[in-house]
């Protein structure tokens, strides 16, 4: 139901806004600024700064009527004698607010001063200097001179780590609990809060390791001062120093917009390099945050291990080359493979060069397959969501069901975004065989022994806790189902997904605006792949044999050492990668590939919504996109591909894919303007996220579901008496290629580990905390045992990419090591 | 030893006061029973209490900071908190407390050598018109000590020190 | 005449149940509850006149009909923090006269509805906690508290909480936010407690000495409590005298009292016989009265003391001699201020601890006369803008002091004069 329009006045002009609208932000949407410090248009008002004060008039009411008294043909307007706080008072009808006269400036002056008695005014050595609200609201509201004497100022601790990602700076903290109020009503990791009170007060956190959320450097934005600072940028540059680009975060399938922050750095030889990462407001994407991973894990396009020249094999000497060689030998050898060929893709690549590798499958007679461990996704581009459906707007009404996924580490933005949505009503049901942190705040909990997870949602109304879901599913007027791989392979999550879709079918919810299926891919751009017809293939090995392989950024030998000896079997490979990995060192031709930092491109993310990333460096060494190479590598071998613009395979992308049709680079650039408005001169609203200048990407449209296919049911893999069952599970901070170079997380990353119910540590002897052998595929590990209740008894977990090959459930063997 | 190994009928009693979805107003009445022993609440009771709540050690600690009865850290066994706000300081309360801080040796904040007695200097404690007094802050709770004197007062400490209990 | 709250003077052991009983305890509960209808029971606390005795002197009855009847439950709490220098009036009624107050507690929240009702102590209070408790206990065992209250399907639980230091938590909001297991810091108002209370539901906040009035009022009728007083301050209040006098303590009087009666006929005049200098009325939280003839005739209740630049609040009256320099007194209020200040909202924050370093400079003898007008400005420009009325009441002693008492704040007047 739209809310009923109230018309008031603000500095002389006309508003009409929502019943309900505080006064800030209404003033903000015609474009008068009210300073803030403590209010946040993501947050609850607090009141507690008293920066935003305004004088404000009402109309005064006829006590015998109870109808407005009218003077000269308009209503009387009585102010009040206090000055009130704009981001605590709601709007009412023919309302009065002046922000401009002396009194509400003296006000405001007033309140900087006080803020100021306690502020050090380091400014010159304050990483916020130059984007600091309390910098220019000092400038622009307060007095040139304090009366506070420089000695009486309190000094306190200005270096304190509060985990290892976050300092804080006590003397320039100004206690308006921003970052506590993000931390516990956004995140709900309340991990930060205030510790004594009056001038004393000050931010602690007690939670083990420090400041313990995943979520942490959001407040570093949204802190109106320099007091949070990331481990990652503090010291490093001033923010007028540096260049940005719009980008895209590669570690999930969220898309989160970013903005590289860019700079020249004598300490890196005179290179351009990137200084920092922030979020670039998208309202439909990631709002205006960005998780820790996203953040801090850009090293990697930075690493000492990227491959700057092509290197070709003969015999086992490994050199240099020359592009011109290197594709020469490598074309070669794809024209005497005749169909004898493979291509594997990474869903780390953009949809062009996706489109180019599918390309040149097709033409020559080769095979294309997508390299994850997770199936389903031809199902997404049939019952996918569509434009309508975003998670920021959803309350109730909405039903989201959550199947075999630990959001909070596979795509932290749609956990932090679902809470919310719960939060404002939405039904949240949650499908798995282990707690997860999303169940807090979940309506109906359904739970699975591993294994029975597609039987689980087919037979939802069997049980008690499934059969109150279910109706809550049919019931909702949209449902939007989620599906991961928590303790699931290529077939048990494709039949997984078989059952999401049925259930969306059979609720009459499949091909409806608002509703749809969403897959919790392992990389960024997993669904392009899939919309563009890629298919996973089930056993690589056999793929391998005596084919020419050629791979693009992926790293089968490095996640399974099993298959060095299958692509050892293989005629050729080819492989077009970043960095040095276990897949070539086993290549005859090793092609250099340029990062997403350093071309352009387009990713799909898990929503289907296609958005553009810019070039922010130049290339490193001789590196070409991968578009490109795979272009030139076709030419070599008959077959004409666009190989020079981006912009002109997105045009053949839109021609070829019915979904994609319509889209172009101009179609992803544009723009709307977004509420909160952020990333202006005002920082001091909204903090110091980038506006979107560059494009908020588009949705991919939905395809006609007609009735959607199905997939033969598997049998899954049952933890057994005597034997125990490795289940895959993802873990945020892992030894993936592109997370590892960032030292600051190795903390967070650890080492390999094995999580066990205590009943089944004691079966296996193993004790919580000491270090076991585990065996896996014949081949033995050293992993450190952790012990945890929640953990299903009669399986271990066990971390994806934590250096152990587990992609879906196996039998292994434990001992003490 | 947690909370509810240590108390059980004390945690059931505080737990049963409150609606059952509202327990995070326990978190007051379970500090005063863990800081019971030590005096104050240790790192290991501030995350048990958060797991009796389903809060966080943080929310937990936020609460003792704010608080001037509850404690982080070890002082005395007893604290002796003498009221010197302006109804007991016209009353003669500055000169008292300075008096026994003269006797026993210590000043203000600081904790007898034995470790019996820390002196501590509070805000108005409504008893205003029983000047000079203070409250003993000890393993029994508060207890109100009133109408003092210098020669009062030491006496309780030596009472203190030898019973090994609080006297009134 | 007989006391009304203070009943414990007049009749020994009223803190025992059965004595209590006999002197007509409980009737009215059972009266009420027997046979009126909640809403009428509000009319009648409307009628009595009786305002709230915890500062503010809001109408008692018209907050009970504020609660929001669309909102379920609803909650009773009584605020038992007393945190005001200079008052001491809760206490001694909680010690000595237990039931009384536990009965008003109880007919208040039969009133408006409510089945439980807290009364949050503050921490200090431990003993009285704990002997509230055997009270409240007591009451249990003689089905005055529980289940089906005299025969009706009427039920009730009345439970102890203890605060843990921190004068904030006498805001009712504050108050409200310590019970629910968070930092004691005010809410922003509206909404006010009847419509958004205790765990957000409609909630009446009365002070203990408001609710020990109920159950005479009830017994012995609303006209009878109305015409003790005066009329714009209906029946007795619980004056907590102290500072210079001889003899300091709690006196029950009707309003309109004057100031002279209080000091001299009952707190027996000064000690050393040396002349009243000033009268803050509301505890530290006053406008310092400057004492002549004319004040000490002013009647002691709401709109009098108003006349005199002043307030009553909780009638927290502490007596300054001419021994005594005022400079010395606002460095006292100051000094608690400073610590009592939640740090929620920045003028409070900032302001009280910005106020004591200029105190502490003009006490070093640092240019006292600029420091005195910084220290005035400091105060002014607190004033209107903090979140609760705490930041307000820092400001009350210095404005007042010094621009009433303008000698007490020259370079060779500083220092002297300490109690
Ligand atoms: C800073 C501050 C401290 C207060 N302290 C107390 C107190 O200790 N006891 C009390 O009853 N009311 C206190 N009050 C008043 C309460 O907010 C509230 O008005 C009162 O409890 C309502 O009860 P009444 O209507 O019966 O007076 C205080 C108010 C403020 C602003
Ligand atoms: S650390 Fe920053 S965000 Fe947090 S309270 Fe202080 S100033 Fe506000
Ligand atoms: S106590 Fe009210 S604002 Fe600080």
């Amino acid at each position: 139901m739209p809310k009923q329009l109230v018309s008031l006045i603000i500095d002389g002009q006309s508003v009409s806004v929502p019943a309900g609208t505080l006064i800030v932000d209404a003033a903000k949407q015609v474009g008068i600024d009210i300073p803030v410090f403590c209010y946040h248009p993501k947050m609850e008002p607090v009141g507690m700064c008293r920066m935003c004060l305004v004088e404000v008039g009402r109309p005064v009411i006829d006590r015998v009527s109870g109808q407005p008294v009218i003077e000269g043909g308009k209503p009387k307007i009585q102010f009040g004698a206090k000055l009130e706080t704009a981001c605590t008072t709601p709007v009412s009808e023919d309302m009065q607010v002046v922000g401009m006269s002396e009194k509400a400036r003296t006000g405001r002056k007033e309140i900087v001063e006080f803020l100021l008695t306690s502020h050090p005014l380091d400014c010159p050595v304050c990483d916020k200097g130059g984007e600091c609200p309390l910098q220019n609201l000092t400038m622009a509201h307060g007095s040139s001179e304090s009366r506070f004497k420089f000695d009486d100022k309190q000094h306190q601790k200005k270096h304190v780590p509060l985990g290892d990602l976050i300092w804080l700076d006590r003397e320039r903290c100004i206690q308006c609990a921003r970052c506590i109020r993000f931390q516990g009503e956004i995140v709900g990791d309340a991990v930060l809060d205030f510790f004594r009170r009056g001038r004393a007060t000050d931010i602690v956190t007690y939670s083990e390791p420090g400041f313990d959320s995943i979520f942490s450097s959001n407040t570093t934005d949204i802190c109106p001062v320099g007091a949070l600072t990331t481990a990652d940028f503090r010291f490093g540059a001033r923010p007028w120093e540096m260049n940005s680009a719009a980008s895209i975060c590669t570690h999930c399938p969220v898309g989160c917009n970013t903005t590289l922050n860019i700079r020249r750095e004598a300490r890196s030889d005179g290179n351009m390099v990137i200084k920092r990462i922030m979020p670039r407001q998208n309202e439909q994407v990631n709002e205006i945050w960005l998780c820790d991973k996203g953040r801090f894990a850009h090293h990697f396009s930075a690493s000492p291990d990227r491959l700057a020249k092509p290197l070709v094999r003969t015999g086992e000497l490994v050199t240099e080359s020359s592009w011109e060689e290197a594709l020469n030998l490598a074309a070669r050898s794809l024209v005497e493979a005749k169909q004898d060929f493979i291509v594997l893709a990474g869903g780390r690549l953009a949809n062009e060069d996706l489109f180019n590798l599918k390309a040149l499958a097709d033409g020559l007679g080769g095979k294309a397959a997508l390299y994850t461990h997770m199936g389903g996704g031809y199902l997404t581009t049939l019952a996918g969501v569509s434009m309508d459906t975003n998670f920021g707007e959803m309350g109730a009404g909405t039903s989201i069901l959550v199947a075999a996924s630990d959001l909070y580490n596979e795509a932290p933005l749609w956990y932090l975004r679902i809470k919310q949505a719960a939060a404002r009503g939405a039904t949240l049901i949650l499908a798995g065989a282990r707690e997860t942190k999303l169940e807090k705040y979940a309506a109906h909990v359904i739970r699975y022994a591993y294994g029975d997870e597609a039987q689980t949602i087919k037979s939802m109304q069997k049980s008690k806790a499934g059969q109150a879901a279910a109706e809550a599913l049919a019931s909702a007027q949209n449902l939007v189902v989620l599906y991961g791989s928590d303790g699931l392979g290529l077939e048990g999550s494709a039949s997984l997904a078989e059952a999401c879709a049925g259930l969306l079918d059979m609720t009459g919810h499949a091909g409806k605006p608002g509703s749809g299926l969403i897959g919790v891919w392992p990389h960024a751009n997993d669904q392009g792949a899939w919309e563009m017809g890629f298919q996973p293939v089930a056993d690589l090995a056999a793929e391998f044999k005596n084919k020419l392989v050629y791979i693009a950024a992926c790293d089968p030998v490095g996640d399974d050492p099993a298959l060095a000896e299958a692509l050892k079997s293989a005629r050729f490979v080819i492989v077009q990668e970043l960095f040095q990995t276990e897949t070539t060192r086993l290549a005859n031709v090793v092609l250099p590939a340029q990062a997403f930092t350093e071309r352009e491109g387009s990713f799909t993310s898990g929503e289907r919504r296609v958005q553009r990333f810019y070039p922010a460096l130049p290339a490193f060494g001789e590196t070409r996109p991968d578009f490109s190479i795979t272009a030139s590598l076709a030419q070599k071998a008959g077959l004409e591909l666009e190989g020079t613009s981006a912009l002109l395979i997105m045009n053949k992308i839109a021609s070829k894919y019915k979904s994609f049709e319509g889209l172009s680079y101009a179609r992803l650039a544009e723009v709307r303007e977004q509420w909160p408005l952020v990333g202006r001169g005002d920082i001091y609203y909204g903090g110091a996220i980038y506006a979107n200048t560059q494009g908020l990407g588009t949705r991919l449209a939905l395809l006609e579901a007609g009735s959607l296919p199905g997939t033969k049911p598997v049998e899954s893999k049952r933890p057994s008496e005597s034997e125990l069952l490795a289940i895959p599970v993802c873990k945020i901070y892992d030894r993936g290629v592109t997370v590892l170079p960032s030292t600051l997380l190795h903390p967070h990353i650890g080492d390999a580990s094995v999580s066990l119910h205590p009943d089944t540590a004691v079966r296996f002897k193993v004790q919580a905390g000491s270090t076991a052998q585990l065996t896996v595929n014949g081949t033995a590990y050293q992993v450190k045992v952790l012990v945890d209740e929640k953990v299903p008894a009669s399986v271990a977990l066990l971390p994806r990419s934590m250096g152990i090959p587990i992609n879906t459930p196996a039998t292994i063997s434990l001992k003490a090591a | 030893m947690s909370l509810t190994e240590k108390y059980p009928q004390e945690v059931k009693k505080i737990l049963a006061k409150y609606p059952p979805e509202q327990k995070r107003s326990a978190v007051m009445p379970l500090l005063y029973l863990a800081q019971r022993q030590e005096g104050y609440a240790t790192r290991a009771a501030m995350q048990d209490i958060a797991d009796l709540l389903a809060i966080t050690p943080t929310d937990v600690a936020s609460i003792i900071g704010f608080y001037t009865l509850f404690h982080d850290e070890k002082e005395g066994r007893y604290r002796m908190q003498v009221c010197t706000d302006l109804p007991c300081a016209l009353r003669g309360a500055d000169q008292f407390l300075q008096e026994l801080c003269t006797n026993l040796q210590v000043q203000v904040g600081q904790t007898s050598e034995d470790d019996l007695v820390t002196i501590e200097e509070v805000k108005c404690l409504a008893g205003c018109d029983k000047a000079p007094m203070f409250q003993l802050q000890g393993e029994n709770g508060i207890e109100y000590h009133e109408n003092m004197t210098v020669d009062k007062t030491l006496e309780l400490i030596e009472a203190l020190r030898k019973s090994g209990k609080e006297v009134k | 005449m007989a006391h009304i709250l203070l009943r414990h003077r007049d009749i020994p052991d009223i803190n025992k149940l059965e004595v209590y009983r006999k002197n007509g305890g409980f009737e009215a509960f059972k009266q009420v509850v027997t046979s009126m209808k909640p809403e009428a029971v509000t009319e009648v606390v409307k009628a009595s006149g009786l305002r709230g005795r915890g500062g503010a002197g809001f109408p008692t009855g018209l907050k009970w009909a504020f609660m929001d009847n669309k909102n379920w439950p609803h909650y009773v709490v009584a605020n038992a923090d007393e945190s005001e220098p200079g008052t001491f009036k809760d206490r001694e009624i909680m010690e000595n006269n237990p039931f009384q107050f536990l009965e008003g507690v109880a007919i208040s929240a039969y009133a408006v509805g409510a089945h439980a009702a807290y009364v949050y102590l503050r921490g200090e209070f431990w003993q009285v906690a704990a002997f509230l408790d055997e009270r409240i206990e007591d009451m249990e065992k003689a089905g005055l508290l529980g289940g089906k209250l005299f025969g009706t399907d009427y039920e009730l639980k009345i439970y102890t909480h203890l605060g843990a230091g921190a004068y904030i938590c006498g805001e009712e909001t504050a108050l409200l936010e310590s019970m629910e297991g968070k930092r004691g810091q005010p809410r922003l108002r509206p909404p006010f407690p009847p419509s958004f209370g205790l765990y957000g539901k409609p909630t009446v906040v009365n002070n203990v000495e408001t609710f020990t009035n109920i159950p005479m009022i009830f017994s012995k009728g609303a006209d009878w409590y109305k015409a003790l007083g005066t009329a714009d301050s209906a029946g007795v209040k619980v004056f907590s005298l102290s500072g210079r006098v001889k003899k300091p303590g709690n006196y029950e009087l009707p309003f309109g009292t004057t100031f002279r009666q209080l000091v001299y006929e009952h707190g027996g005049g000064i000690i050393n016989d040396r002349p009243v200098k000033a009268i803050m009325a509301a505890g530290a939280s006053s406008s310092i009265i400057k004492v002549d003839d004319k004040a000490l005739d002013t009647p002691m209740d709401y709109a009098s003391v108003r006349t005199l630049g002043a307030d009553l609040g909780s009638a927290s009256v502490i007596v300054i001699d001419d021994t005594v320099s005022i400079e010395w007194v606002i460095s006292k209020t100051v000094e608690f201020f400073k610590h009592e200040s939640c740090g929620k909202c920045t003028p409070c924050r900032e302001g009280n601890y910005w106020m004591m370093h200029v105190i502490e400079r003009m006490e070093a003898g640092e240019d006292v006369e600029a420091n005195t007008e910084l220290l005035l400005s400091v105060a002014k420009q607190m004033q209107n803008k903090c979140l609760c009325a705490l930041g307000e009441f820092a400001t009350m002693a210095v404005v007042s002091g010094i621009e009433r008492f303008p000698d007490d704040f020259t370079t060779s007047s500083i220092g002297g004069g300490h109690a």
